[in-house]
């Protein structure tokens, strides 16, 4: 009943990662009774769980994840959206207007129009089905201002850190606002471009660097060291 | 083939290009060489320079060819018209036709294309230059490019030659072996499966010949297939350190 | 390619293999019945007609004079299309070849090329100048499954059945004279396609056969019992043990054919 690995160590698609009593967790599958890792990865082993932390995968839509998409057609009765996803996704335009939608009165492209930006819920998606988005909740709708970047999907968790004290770390050093898209995108809006450079180099570095260790520690440096000379982060 | 040619393997069993028997051509793999693809690879397979760009999973074009319970792969292989001494012409030939299925499907074995209904990954091989062998290089570096771009795959997919020149069975055949040789026999391999993806044959070898040389090219494979790895660990050990790091549970 | 069959027909035909038996009644090395009708159009050099099952494939030869190619200036040509014909199964289409028609092509091309089954030596008429031109056009006329053997088998009879113009040079001019003669022929490869389904091999898949098989293996093999091309196609693989096991298998089938066949 082995396993093949080191807690933490690098695997590849198709490594053995253990065999027998062992439960096959994220990133991982299992033929013949052995369990194989399926992305490359940091590996480990939770309980009877074998887990690979993914260092490369892309985001699959899941009901209920807060995602920031951008509006690529303005369609009949609501909008094609692009979720960094397999899936376009799609938002019905009754859900915006909060009312039945009249094709005859509704010029839906002067409510969103086709390069504008929201932040969205994931309402339902399945197999057969692209994902529904709504926007109908406090903190959801277009976004009007800000900066977006991306980050591997994975990497989010690390972004926000234990019960989030990464996240809000990043936040109060930088007074910025941050909205972390599940998939990727993450909006950052601060009072000047400087706090907002400051933030997206922060967690760019937590992208980069998540398989380290000390990672708290040079984050919390980098914001330090930024606030006392300001004018190296201009550049 | 009537022309009176150069030995192409000397009485030590050395080759034109001094390899012995059973030695690969030199390797170098590189992962995520280009930024705007979802993956990507390169390889140098002796003078063999290929580059290998992966898009998706994405919306699937055109769109019959769509399926309602499955991913689609689709792939092409395409040689660059400077890649050979005389000119290509740039239009797909018969043989990149053929070239490009049999390296889908020596791919597929490798996905779990059930995961992703209604989605399809684009595979696009060119090489740069061409020096016998591109099929499999290109799959060696198409399955880099696949695992670079977040995919799960069932396990890499590796692919040498073997072949027979004069009468001996040997490894790695580049062109001009390929040309004037008696055999060239191509194969794929996932090597954690022990599963043959691809597999052809144009020469004459008797089924004890064929043998030998099928297993001198899962040989070979798996060799390329530490290599791979290692190409691909590179990408993300550029800090060696490990992590401890709290995560939000 | 094929017409979709249900899951549940699919289930049906894997099962059965389970046991070792197909829906037909055949066990999973025998191949269907074969029957070839040489000479079937006048104005062709060569043709053959045959039909494996249901299925059904048509083979032209038409030899015209060319060009050799540079390096194999004192050989003659040989070329092989393949056309899936749209009367041929509901799902065929008009249109340019795609892949599936192409790699059809390019198998049997390379079973024959490969092989030397065509003495193309015979086939120079002036050295680096002219040479005839072996033109095999495969036409699938009905679809029911292993295309790829039953072309081979149409492209060989047809060969044999090709008679090349007699001709003499004068001053350095090609006159065609009176009678034909046999297109010369050094070999008589056999081809022969095995499906692999879970654990279990079997030969010539008809068509909803071989919507359930995971990959198939198909080796020409000469009179020596020498594999002269080999292919490996659809999304599975095989075991390296699989692979012996299906070379021994395809050479066993090639001999049985070749006796019925007298070649």
């Amino acid at each position: 009943m082995p396993t093949f690995f080191e807690a933490k160590q690098l695997v590849t698609p198709g490594e053995l990662l253990a065999e027998g009593e062992y439960q096959a967790g994220e990133n991982t599958y299992v033929e013949a009774g052995k369990i194989f890792a399926s992305r490359i990865g940091l590996v480990d082993l939770e309980n009877k769980k074998v887990n690979v932390v993914a260092l490369r995968a892309f985001y699959v839509p899941k009901p209920g994840d807060i995602v920031i998409g951008s509006v690529i057609e303005v369609g009949f009765n609501g909008w094609t959206i692009d979720i960094k996803a397999p899936y376009t996704a799609m938002l019905r335009a009754s859900d915006v207007l909060s009312r039945p939608f009249k094709p005859q009165n509704d010029e839906l492209s002067q409510v969103l129009d086709a390069g504008d930006l929201i932040v969205a819920k994931i309402a339902s998606f399945d197999r057969a089905h692209d994902p529904q988005l709504t926007v109908g909740e406090p903190g959801l709708g277009k976004i009007t201002r800000g900066q977006l970047m991306r980050v591997i999907p994975t990497k989010i968790p690390r972004v926000i850190g234990r019960k989030g004290s990464m996240i809000s770390m990043i936040k109060t050093e930088t007074n910025c606002q941050i909205i972390l898209g599940l998939n990727g995108v993450i909006l950052v809006t601060g009072k000047n471009p400087a706090d907002e450079e400051l933030a997206m180099k922060a967690i760019k570095k937590i992208e980069d660097e998540s398989h380290t260790t000390g990672l708290t520690d040079r984050i919390t440096q980098l914001l330090k060291e930024a606030k006392a000379k300001p004018e190296e982060i201009k550049q | 083939m009537s022309e009176k040619h150069e030995k192409l393997i000397d009485k030590k069993g050395i080759r034109l290009d001094g390899r012995k028997a059973d030695e690969l051509r030199s390797l170098k793999l590189e992962v995520g060489v280009l930024p705007n693809a979802d993956g990507s690879a390169y390889v140098e397979h002796g003078k063999n320079k290929i580059l290998v760009g992966v898009f998706g999973p994405r919306e699937v074009h055109p769109k019959h060819l769509m399926k309602a319970d499955r991913m689609v792969l689709k792939c092409r292989y395409h040689m660059a018209p400077f890649s050979v001494p005389e000119r290509k012409s740039p239009a797909p030939s018969r043989r990149e036709v053929e070239l490009s299925k049999v390296i889908r499907e020596s791919l597929e074995p490798a996905l779990f294309p059930e995961l992703y209904p209604r989605t399809g990954i684009d595979v696009y091989v060119e090489v740069l230059q061409a020096d016998g062998g591109t099929r499999c290089a290109a799959i060696t570096a198409a399955a880099l490019a696949l695992a670079d771009s977040g995919i799960p795959m069932r396990d890499l997919v590796v692919a040498c030659a073997a072949g027979k020149v004069e009468d001996t069975v040997v490894l790695d055949l580049y062109d001009a072996e390929d040309k004037l040789g008696a055999a060239d026999v191509p194969v794929a391999y996932m090597p954690n499966l022990n599963a043959v993806t691809l597999l052809q044959m144009d020469g004459q070898l008797s089924p004890e010949e064929f043998e030998k040389a099928l297993n001198m090219a899962m040989e070979g494979c798996k060799k390329i297939y530490a290599l791979q790895k290692e190409a691909l660990k590179n990408k993300y050990m550029t800090t060696k350190v490990e992590t401890k790091e709290e995560t939000e549970e | 390619m094929s017409s979709p069959i249900t899951k549940v027909r699919q289930r049906q035909i894997a099962q059965t293999m389970e046991t070792g038996k197909r829906m037909d009644g055949r066990t999973l090395t025998d191949y269907r019945e074969f029957t070839i009708e040489q000479g079937v159009i006048e104005k062709a050099e060569g043709s053959a007609r045959v039909f494996l099952g249901k299925t059904q494939i048509l083979v032209g030869i038409k030899v015209e004079t060319g060009e050799p190619f540079p390096d194999t200036p004192n050989e003659g040509v040989m070329t092989v299309n393949a056309e899936l014909v749209p009367l041929a199964s509901p799902t065929y289409e008009t249109g340019p070849p795609d892949e599936t028609s192409i790699e059809l092509a390019r198998i049997v091309d390379r079973g024959i090329r490969e092989s030397k089954a065509i003495d193309t030596e015979k086939l120079c008429i002036e050295p680096g100048k002219k040479v005839f031109v072996v033109f095999v056009d495969i036409y699938v006329l009905n679809y029911d499954g292993n295309l790829i053997d039953a072309a081979a088998l149409a492209a060989m009879s047809a060969l044999m059945n090709t008679k090349m113009p007699n001709y003499e040079i004068k001053d350095g001019e090609l006159k065609l004279k009176q009678g034909y003669t046999q297109l010369p022929m050094k070999s008589h490869p056999v081809t022969v396609t095995i499906g692999k389904i879970g654990e279990k091999l079997i030969v010539d898949a008809a068509m909803e056969e071989e919507q359930v098989i995971d990959a198939r293996l198909t080796m020409a093999i000469n009179e020596e019992g020498n594999i002269c091309a080999i292919q490996k196609g659809l999304s599975g693989y095989f075991t390296p043990q699989q692979l012996i096991e299906a070379s021994k298998l395809a050479r066993e089938k090639a001999d049985e054919q070749r006796k019925k066949l007298k070649w």
